[in-house]
């Protein structure tokens, strides 16, 4: 029979829909799965180990992953670094990289040539069957952490290295939420916390503020090539220097390597270490002292502190002001590290969960909140994946909502009427990242009736943009003289795909210094348009103001701007417009005088001043 | 008749109880779904019933709605690990039939 979990009082599930979920902490250097299990989040062991390399072996047959890997074989590892990315910075260990003329980079394997992504997404798969192993059971969904600094565009790659392995991804949470989430920091009020993230080999450190519900990353700040392997680095230089270590090959590197993490690994929890290492068939006796090796590490623990005052620094804030900070990373566990960074907030540190395994935890316990098996109302934080805005006049978007905002949010704007007496204004809704509006995606429209008939320019509409948490869009449309209010209700991510959002946004960058000239000749021929128009009618109206000559000169103008429209150049448009409004600035004037005369001619002061 | 735990499920709600934080027992319960009839349920217990029948087992105290201790009297609450995956087992001396998973069961 099938074995049971207690739930949360009211969310026990119907048999076959019990919904597995999994926290997944998609690291650099290690990568680890957990899940809340009977209300507990606990971390799922491969085969008794707790972190699992993110290192892949691709094999003519095989592919390996972590620590299924025999030793020293030639893997690839970090592959974090190059997700998302074109060419950047490499690090494959002795294996060959092709650039394609696209840019993006491929890895040669005995299995051909593996993207990044895919790359990850062997890597998920491997912690998606340790998960399904556990359980013997289909994984529901999986929240999967990423780093606060990751741009959309290695947020949708790791999205698709998900896709790929066919994990439903609940949502992506950033590396540094997850660690206030584990840390249960979501039940305070509201404060301020700064996560220092020391992995193996990348440094992060980020301000978080929690406020209503909310975690929102307010500062970033890091260094990509600073790690606990640094640590190692300068124990080893120190065996070979003060003790004569002497290594050839690259086996003995590797086992030199092992030997400074594991003297840095018993300095965290010892003052002095005296003992004999035997090393390439020789024995060394060694006797180093915290103290010793802390005066090395100095350096190292400096260059954290300064991305730590330049966080606080973008987020202004002061250490004092700092309600929590929260270590995360197996290299944190240095006392070194620990008593500085106590010393320089002056105030403990959240350090009683595994530094290793918090993110993981962290993010199991939000994979169980949004399968809805947890009692739980903590708001979550996402974001809108592409701009949303309306279509005005000349083709073009107005952006109302910008892409990455984070929801549920809302945001107004005014509109007005182009046309005199214009009674009717059609509200088209747009999603996408290009400025003309058939290069982006039309989500939907309608129209606003019963605008009061008034001169151009003089309706007031106002348009809201409401996307709520469930990603739900409704925009309203309201007259403000009248009050009369329209709307519509849309979801804006449904039936878009996750390469088809990556594409706009990519056709948006390539696509930008078009999109910007067809911005800046829309907008010129929507004014010029509106300016011939206007005084079309006003010549049409009030003849009898004009002279002769001054009609002819502002005909001129009027048809010197239409053919200017037709040749399409922005500036020239641009210029035959204001010479257009020069010509006829004294004919307006006129206009002007006459109608104050008329509305005021026969009426007594007292009715005027009223 | 009763509900009984056994030591090792009564060890193991402790635990989980302890790192909730909160709530003063378990609710075992049958549900009318499933494939072959009736679904356990199995949850934490914040606030009694009034209706709810009490029983304490290795000072852990389980509530039965009246309704479910019919289809579930006599069941002793095992804890157990198969392979890698460990939970909660019913062992029901009402059960006639279960479906092959066991997650429901007619009685």
């Amino acid at each position: 029979m099938a074995l049971l979990q207690i739930s949360e009082p009211g969310k026990s599930t119907d048999p076959h829909n019990r919904k597995l979920t999994i926290g997944i902490d998609l690291g650099t250097t290690n990568s680890l799965v957990a899940s809340v299990i009977s209300g507990e989040a606990k971390i799922l062991e491969d085969n008794n180990y707790r972190l699992i390399p993110s290192r892949v072996l691709y094999e003519q047959h095989q592919i390996s992953v972590g620590n299924d890997i025999p030793n020293h074989a030639l893997t690839i590892s970090s592959v974090k670094r190059l997700i998302g990315k074109k060419k950047d910075d490499i690090d494959a260990d002795n294996i060959a990289l092709e650039l394609a003329d696209s840019n993006e980079i491929f890895i040669q394997t005995p299995q051909g040539y593996k993207s990044p992504i895919q790359v990850s997404s062997d890597i998920l798969k491997k912690l998606k069957k340790i998960a399904s192993d556990y359980f013997g059971d289909e994984i529901y969904g999986a929240v999967i952490t990423v780093p606060a600094y990751f741009n959309e565009g290695q947020r949708q790659a790791t999205k698709e290295a998900a896709k790929l392995a066919e994990i439903n991804v609940l949502r992506l949470i950033n590396e540094p939420t997850a660690a206030a989430y584990a840390y249960g920091l979501d039940t305070k009020k509201e404060g301020v916390f700064v996560v220092y993230d020391l992995g193996g080999g990348t440094f992060d450190v980020s301000v978080l503020q929690f406020n209503e519900g909310v975690f929102e990353v307010i500062a970033t700040n890091g260094n990509s090539t600073l790690g606990g392997d640094d640590f190692d680095q300068i124990i080893k230089n120190y065996l070979i220097n003060k003790y004569k270590f002497n290594s050839q090959s690259l086996e003995d590197q590797a086992n030199l390597n092992l030997i400074a993490k594991d003297i840095k690994e018993k300095l965290s929890s010892e003052d002095t270490i005296n003992e004999t290492i035997r090393f390439n068939n020789q024995d060394y006796q060694i006797d180093i002292s915290l103290s010793e090796i802390e005066e090395l590490f100095i350096p190292l623990v400096d260059k954290t502190i300064q991305c730590v005052k330049n966080a606080l620094n973008d987020a202004d804030l002061s250490t004092y002001e700092i309600d929590g900070i929260i270590m995360v990373g197996g290299s944190t566990r240095m006392p070194t590290i620990q008593n500085y960074i106590k010393k320089f907030f002056n105030q403990d540190l959240l350090n009683d969960l595994n530094p290793d395994e918090v993110v993981a935890i962290g993010a199991a316990r939000q994979a169980s909140v949004l399968s809805g098996q947890a009692n739980d109302d903590t708001l979550l934080l996402d974001v809108t994946p592409l701009s949303l805005g309306i279509e005005t006049m000349g083709n073009l978007v107005e952006r109302i909502i910008p892409r990455n905002s984070t929801i549920p949010i809302a945001k107004a704007q005014e509109f007005t009427t182009y046309k005199d007496g214009q009674t009717m204004m059609k509200i088209h809704v747009v999603q996408g990242e290009r400025e003309k509006v058939s290069e982006n995606r039309s989500l939907g429209e309608f129209i606003v009736k019963e605008i009061p008939p008034m001169p151009a320019g003089s309706a007031k509409i106002k348009v809201t943009f409401q996307v709520d948490a469930d990603s739900l869009l409704t925009v309203s449309a309201e007259e403000q003289t009248t009050g009369v209010k329209t709307s519509i209700e849309i979801k804006p991510s449904y039936g878009i795909e996750e390469s088809e959002i990556r594409k706009m946004l990519e056709d948006s960058f390539t696509n930008a210094e078009n999109d910007k000239k067809f911005r800046s000749l829309a907008e010129v021929i929507v004014d010029a348009n509106q300016i011939l128009e206007l005084t079309e009618k006003a010549i049409q109206d009030d003849k009898q103001l004009l002279s002769d000559s001054e009609k002819s000169t502002i005909e001129r103008c009027m048809n010197n701007l239409k053919s200017e429209i037709t040749k399409k150049n922005p500036s020239k448009i641009k210029l035959a417009t204001d010479e257009l409004n020069n010509a006829s600035m004294s004919f307006a004037q006129k206009r002007m005088d006459n109608s104050i005369y008329s509305s005021l001619t026969g009426k007594n002061i007292n009715e005027i001043n009223k | 008749m009763a509900i009984t735990l056994t030591k090792k499920a009564a060890d193991r709600v402790e635990k989980y109880l302890a790192s909730r934080g909160k709530g003063i027992g378990l609710r075992l319960g049958v549900k009318t779904t499933g494939c072959s009839g009736m679904a356990y349920t199995l949850e934490f217990l914040d606030e009694p019933k009034p209706e709810d029948q009490i029983f304490e087992s290795f000072d852990i105290k389980i509530f039965v709605d009246p309704k479910s201790l019919v289809y579930i009297d006599g069941t002793e609450l095992d804890f157990a690990r198969e392979g890698l995956n460990e939970g909660f087992k019913f062992n029901n001396p009402n059960v006639k039939d279960e479906c092959g998973c066991g997650e429901s069961f007619t009685v």
